[in-house]
């Protein structure tokens, strides 16, 4: 889209110690991270972990308790207006005019970003095209299936072609084929040199994206590409149990010793052991399972899914904060 | 500012408007209804008081009394009564505001040069009516006094006595002393600034609510270009209202327009920007459309109503309430619609209430501008 110099290394998106508090919640507890131009970042975390109220504040939309950052070369506190220059933001509410027909929203938001007649002709087109709409640009707003609102969303936050773009949970609530195509055009967007900062909380979205920040209760606990995540954050083997009556086996797998933990898996269960050796958990689990009609098919080790990494931290963080407010009390 | 997206935004609110037509309605029909309401029913005017009488004279004399009353258009008479009981029913009814009662001896004092008791009982509930009623009573009184005594000095001396003093009145503005020529122009500067408040009390509280505030202040939008594309829209329905109104006072209630058309329109477009620019301060500090369009008819209707002058006189108010008034746009209108109207006046005379209402504008506008904070809480 801009014809910027593409440098892989060009930091873009960079925050220090950015902190956001609400009266007495946290709700972005001191936080640092780069983006580097071009990258599809992803912040993944829970709802209520700080994901839009770190958003907000890279957009310039909230102003920071403390810390500092930069956002295409302008500081987010002292320099907000200009941040909004070049950047696009979707908020995680739809948040386009319901009574406005297509064009009109398009052509708002044209006005809004002044511009040049013929580019914007030229704009208009790309995104009824983008988002499927060219037979639809004389419908009102509020009549569009969630995809289509979602691709119209998207079409006016970058009509203005910003070099950084934000997305907040910009899939939620959007069918499956829906949010495929979205994902395809935030590709064709990166593909062209855009910075995507994406935040969810899909575990299959975030394996679409070039690097990925874990954010939990405000703070940053994890920070990589989904492969380093699922290797270099998860030491322990993880193992997958195909059974009969999963439920069950999952209160017995658990209280094994050489078992740290099991969630239910699709059909069957995910265990993580206590030790990067699979071979004692395996006999300790199979052994388990022998005698108790649970016919288990299939017990072996796997290399973990990004939900198994995800919850292997988010549980690593909760036990290590429980003898914290233990010892307060 | 760049005028490209004061623009957009314009554009944008109006396409708002016109896809809510209800609210179109109620911005267009609101004013006339209640200017036709206030226009009809707020009629400080007293006449055709309602009275009966209890006749003990039933005499030539006394019958003549009562040809005086049933003669003026200020009273309607409503029957005889047969004792003091019945005159106090009709009064208990509200049949009747006046109850005259003429005593058996009337008609023997009158010609025996005594004075002849006349007594008038009054409705007193509504003290403002009442002592209007006693008024014209009296007025009829004193008639009948005069004809009497000028009737026995020419019987006496063969002639008329001199007058001693001549009275002739004459009333500038509102010959006739119609209260409504008084009021419609006065009501119609309080609904204009009620309807103007209220049209943009929900823009920037709506956009809040429902989020697309949060969209909009990502985008390079200035806070002038924001308000003032919002106000252009409802300027237009504002003034629309205003031509609604003054044809309204002209051709339905015969208001006579003295002053200079294009004055009034102009000033009346610097009152409109200032209530406007109102109603969005109030949308951009509430961020909530109930809130706001309730803050919006409280703080313009309830002042404009009660402390504009439009119907009660600013100057029987207690000291510390005329001060409060210097700070109420609608009295600065109403005077100025009042002069236009009424009077005939122009830029020579009422160039201090232009001048406070130009000034307000500018005020309240550029203090809307200034707390368009482009942040979320």
């Amino acid at each position: 889209m801009r014809s910027e110099p593409k440098s892989s290394a060009e930091t873009i998106v960079e925050v220090q110690n950015l902190a956001k508090q609400f009266g007495a919640f946290k709700a972005v507890a001191g936080i640092s991270f780069a983006v580097r131009r071009g990258e599809i970042f992803g912040f993944l975390g829970p709802n209520g972990a700080g994901k839009s109220t770190t958003i907000r504040m890279l957009c310039g939309l909230l102003a920071p308790t403390s810390g500092s950052g930069r956002v295409a070369g302008f500081d987010i506190v002292r320099e907000a207006e200009k941040i909004k220059t070049r950047i696009g933001y979707m908020s995680q509410k739809f948040s386009l005019y319901d009574e406005l027909t297509v064009e009109e929203n398009i052509d708002f938001y044209s006005g809004i970003y002044r511009l040049a007649k013929g580019k914007k002709i030229e704009r208009k087109e790309w995104v009824l095209t983008m988002a499927g709409l060219r037979d639809h640009r004389n419908a009102r707003t509020a009549e569009l299936s969630g995809g289509w609102k979602q691709r119209l969303a998207l079409g006016c936050a970058v009509l203005h072609e910003p070099p950084v773009l934000f997305l907040d949970e910009p899939t939620s609530g959007v069918d499956p084929n829906s949010r495929r195509q979205f994902w395809d055009l935030i590709y064709e967007l990166s593909a062209h040199g855009v910075t995507v900062f994406v935040t969810t909380h899909y575990m299959e979205e975030s394996e679409y994206c070039d690097r990925l920040g874990v954010i939990y209760r405000g703070e940053l606990i994890a920070l990589g590409t989904p492969r380093a995540l699922k290797t270099e954050h998860m030491q322990e083997a993880v193992l997958e149990i195909e059974c009969e009556r999963p439920n069950d086996a999952m209160e017995l797998v658990e209280r094994l010793p050489e078992i740290k933990e099991a969630a239910l898996f699709g059909k069957g269960l995910h265990a993580v052991a206590r030790s990067a050796d699979a071979t004692p958990a395996i006999k300790a689990i199979q052994a388990a399972l022998s005698g108790t009609g649970f016919h288990a098919t299939k017990v072996e080790r796997i290399t973990p899914t990004l939900e198994d990494v995800f919850v292997s931290l988010i549980e690593a963080r909760d036990r290590a904060e429980a003898p914290q407010t233990e010892v307060l009390r | 500012m760049k005028l490209r997206r004061l623009w957009a935004v314009a554009r944008k609110e109006s396409l708002h408007v016109r896809r809510d037509p209800r609210s179109l309605v109620l911005a267009l029909g609101i004013p006339m209804l209640m200017l036709l309401m206030f226009g009809y029913a707020l009629t400080l005017d007293v006449d055709h008081v309602p009275f009966v009488v209890w006749d003990q004279s039933g005499t030539p004399q006394s019958r003549d009394l009562l040809a005086r009353f049933t003669a003026s258009r200020y009273f309607d008479f409503r029957g005889a009564v047969g004792n003091y009981r019945g005159l106090e029913q009709a009064i208990d009814r509200r049949d009747a505001d006046l109850g005259l009662i003429i005593p058996p001896e009337f008609a023997r004092d009158l010609d025996a040069g005594r004075a002849a008791a006349l007594q008038a009982v009054l409705d007193g509930s509504d003290s403002n009516t009442a002592s209007i009623i006693l008024g014209y009573t009296q007025g009829i009184a004193t008639g009948y006094n005069q004809g009497v005594m000028l009737a026995q000095i020419r019987r006496a001396t063969g002639t008329s006595p001199p007058t001693a003093l001549d009275l002739r009145t004459r009333i500038w503005f509102n010959p006739d002393l119609e209260s409504r020529n008084f009021i419609v122009p006065g009501i119609m500067a309080v609904i204009m600034g009620l309807i103007a408040a209220l049209l943009t009390s929900l823009t920037i509280a709506r956009e809040w609510e429902r989020g697309t505030m949060e969209q909009l202040i990502s985008t390079p939008v200035r806070p002038a270009e924001l308000i003032l594309g919002k106000l252009l829209p409802y300027l237009g329905i504002g003034m629309l209202d205003m031509v609604i109104a003054v044809l309204m006072a002209v051709f339905l209630f015969h208001v006579p327009l003295r002053g200079s058309i294009a004055l009034l329109f102009f000033v009346a477009g610097v009152f409109m920007v200032g209530t406007l620019a109102q109603g969005i301060l109030i949308s951009t500090l509430a961020r909530q459309q109930l809130l706001a369009s309730q803050v919006a008819m409280i703080s313009t209707f309830l002042p404009a109503f009660l402390l504009s002058g439009f119907a009660f006189a600013i100057g029987n108010m207690p000291a510390a309430v005329q001060v409060i008034t210097y700070i109420v746009p609608a009295r600065y209108f109403v005077a100025f619609v009042k002069g236009i109207f009424l009077r005939g006046v122009g830029v020579s005379t009422l160039w201090p209430e232009i001048l406070f209402l130009v000034v307000f504008a500018l005020v309240v506008a550029g203090a809307s501008i200034v707390f368009t904070a482009k942040k979320l809480r």
